[in-house]
């Protein structure tokens, strides 16, 4: 039952089934990386060597360094050694741009700075909690993997949680909204427990504005049998910088969206990762992104198939434009031998409107078993040149709707799957606003 | 009826060792009802030609006029051209990520009118067109050319000259990579387009195959950027059985 939609290598060492860069049409951009910290093969060094540690989810045994189940999780920042820039994780990130939040607790550099300003709005059954550190829902459904993660891990002063009761019905119509509004530059930590219970349904949105340096933990944990919506928008003031790792937890049964928005700020690096705690769990990760000149938007996602007959989907797509745009999209997904029956499949596009910018994208599949439903992935990222535009022209429609046209043809087939009304229009809405600050 | 015509036209492009010279000089009128053939060897300018009449940036017009019923096209923008007009079915349509076929044809179609079209009738219009092009329904959802065959493309291009209606239509090469099935499908529309009434048309094309099927009121040989002789149909069937080189013989002499 074995489905591999993909080129697939067979490591003859371990019997382990490979699968990387596989890049489907279009401009092949994935297969030349652009590496912002040189020097080290597309693996890593010494830095990214598989670690076990206490807490740790990942057992490291047996496996090779540059498997994903080998990377160091710790909920102590000292566990973690220094960023080079070098690693794995951190080749594509421009360091100096993160305005110390990588280098917490070296020469004095501190992450203690004001959180954003959390504003929730929301159905009554909903609750909304301001919780010191010692609240014993922390670390329920995340581990940091990663020093900036770990660094907020130890320093944020107090947490929002969001519980949607058990069995709680929500429609489309009842958003649960945390408004989340930076005002400063100081290097802040936040952190984020969203927790539905059993059988509960419903959406959370996070909206992220303002200015801010934050790094930020989100807890995702999604009770057996729950249906849980969480969209991340981070809609920054231009000057933002952004870390946010997203823990999701997968309950026996339970379904899961979770979309990452990312639009406004300098630097954005969002990692989301999804791990099942029970058989029969259902991922679906969406992302959107719209990178302008100058900004970095990082995305990391990693599924950890390790319980068996859970499907994951993942789909990100993101249009550039202008000098020095540039994202990047790392998916990771791992079958453990455990998992059989995994059904997985993941996808990034980008689109390229203008010179200058540029996109990295690579899915990265390690399965260790092959008793799966099914493992894929695609990545492709396209242009928009002149000749394209020339085309569109001469068919009487005009360049700036031209363009439009091409981006909002794009991004829908995402914003379409987000399936929140009124979300879905102030996307439209911000994409239409990239691109008119373009023009 | 409508004029569009072409006067003393010189080309040239940018290349690596400089600017070249294409077009030397062509003429050439064309009125409403007209069909004429554009025929000549492998970069004699026949592309050039169409590029230049749809506005395409990489080519410099040094002199001459190309005007449509009497309006300077040459000061227009390539949408602003469509909207007057002049409809381009390319040699080499591109691909366009992310626009499906049922958007663009709509938004193409808004553009052309200046008015959104009927729905209703559009959509019938539409699926109409393309089953008489022997174009799958399936294609309508499928993003602009993206993953068509060569001869898909092609059909696509004379879809798009049926639905959007056009005084005066260029068409390049739309009869190369065909066979004779589509080539045959392909001309229909053309015929289609040009019976419907007020279309001008000038027809490219490298092989005299897609005259049997389209029959020309005027046949030029164009060679070395240059209309080298004008003729009626039977011009074609010279061509036919003599081919071009008649002419590329004289083409050194006159360097
Ligand atoms: N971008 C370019 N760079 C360099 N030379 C070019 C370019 N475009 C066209 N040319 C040259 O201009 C001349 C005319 O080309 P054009 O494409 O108009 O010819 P054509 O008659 O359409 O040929 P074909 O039958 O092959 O389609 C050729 O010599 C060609 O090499
Ligand atoms: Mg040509």
């Amino acid at each position: 039952m074995t489905e591999l939609t993909e080129e697939k290598v067979i490591d003859s060492a371990d019997g382990k089934v490979w699968s990387q860069g596989f890049i489907k049409g279009m401009t092949e951009e994935g297969e030349q990386l652009s590496e912002i910290n040189p020097e080290s093969g597309p693996l890593g060094g010494s830095a990214v060597k598989a670690h076990s540690h206490g807490d740790s989810h990942g057992g490291g045994i047996g496996i090779p360094d540059s498997s994903r189940a080998g990377r160091l999780t710790s909920y102590k920042l000292a566990d973690f050694p220094l960023i080079t820039g070098r690693e794995e994780d951190w080749r594509f990130t421009p360091l100096k741009r993160l305005r110390g939040l990588d280098r917490v607790g070296v020469k004095g550099q501190e992450l203690n700075g004001a959180a954003p300003a959390v504003e929730a709005t929301g159905p009554d059954a909903v609750t909304v909690e301001t919780v010191g550190r010692d609240d014993a829902r922390i670390g329920s459904a995340g581990i940091p993997e990663d020093r900036v993660a770990a660094a907020a891990w130890e320093h944020f002063k107090e947490a929002t949680v969001v519980t949607l009761p058990a069995e709680y019905a929500g429609t489309v119509e009842d958003v649960t909204t945390l408004t989340l509004t930076g005002s400063g530059e100081t290097p802040a930590a936040a952190h984020i427990l969203v927790h539905a219970k059993k059988f509960a349904t419903g959406i959370v949105v996070l909206d992220h504005r303002g200015t801010a340096v934050l790094s930020e933990n989100v807890e995702i944990l999604v009770e057996d049998g729950a249906n849980l919506t969480v969209v991340s928008i981070q809609d920054w003031n231009d000057d933002a910088v952004h870390a946010s790792a997203q823990h999701i937890k997968v309950g026996r049964d339970a379904k899961v969206k979770h979309v990452v928005v990312n639009l406004g700020g300098n630097l954005l690096r969002t990692t989301p990762s999804a791990r099942y705690s029970g058989p029969g769990g259902d991922v679906e990760m969406y992302g959107l992104y719209f990178a302008d000149a100058g900004q970095h938007l990082e995305q990391r996602l990693f599924v950890d198939h390790s319980t068996k007959n859970c499907k994951s989907r993942v789909t990100y797509k993101g249009a550039l434009q202008g000098d020095g745009a540039h994202a990047v999209w790392i998916g990771d997904v791992l079958i453990r031998k455990e998992a059989e029956g995994t059904d997985t499949y993941e996808l990034n596009r980008n689109l390229i409107l203008t010179q200058g910018a540029r996109a990295d994208s690579v899915p990265n599949l390690e399965i260790e078993t092959g008793m799966i439903e099914g493992a894929g992935h695609a990545s492709a990222t396209g242009r928009f040149d002149d000749e394209q535009l020339f085309y569109l022209q001469s068919r009487g429609i005009a360049e700036d709707v031209a363009r439009r046209l091409v981006v909002r043809g794009f991004l829908n087939e995402v914003i379409q799957h987000i399936k929140v009304p009124a979300l879905e229009e102030r996307l439209r809405d911000a994409v239409e606003r990239e691109l008119a600050a373009s023009a | 009826m409508s004029t569009l015509e072409i006067k003393d036209l010189h080309v040239s492009i940018e290349t690596e060792q400089g600017v070249k010279p294409i077009l030397k000089g062509v003429s050439l009128t064309i009125n409403t009802g007209e069909t004429h053939a554009i025929m000549g060897p492998n970069g004699s300018g026949k592309s050039t030609l169409a590029s230049t009449i749809a506005g395409h940036p990489r080519y410099t017009v040094d002199s001459g006029s190309i005007t449509l019923d009497g309006e300077d096209v040459l000061a227009m923008t390539v949408d602003q051209r469509a909207r007057a007009g002049l409809f381009l079915a390319m040699q080499y349509p591109v691909e366009i990520p992310g626009v499906t076929m049922t958007n663009f044809l709509r938004t193409a179609k808004t553009a052309i009118d200046g008015e959104a079209p009927k729905l209703r009738t559009w959509t019938k219009d539409v699926k109409a067109a393309m089953a008489q092009l022997r174009i799958e329904p399936e294609f309508a959802e499928r993003n602009v050319n993206e993953g068509f065959s060569g001869g898909e493309k092609k059909r696509h291009e004379i879809l798009q000259l049926e639905l959007l209606r056009p005084k005066f239509a260029v068409l390049d090469e739309t009869d190369s990579g065909l066979d004779v099935d589509a080539l045959k499908v392909v001309a229909e529309g053309v015929n289609r387009a040009i019976d419907a009434g007020g279309l001008g048309t000038m027809l490219i094309t490298h092989y005299t195959r897609i005259l049997r099927y389209i029959k020309p009121d005027f046949v030029h040989v164009f060679v070395d950027g240059n209309i080298a002789e004008q003729g009626g149909p039977e011009l074609a069937d010279r061509l036919e059985d003599e081919g071009y080189d008649r002419f590329l013989t004289v083409a050194p002499a006159t360097a």
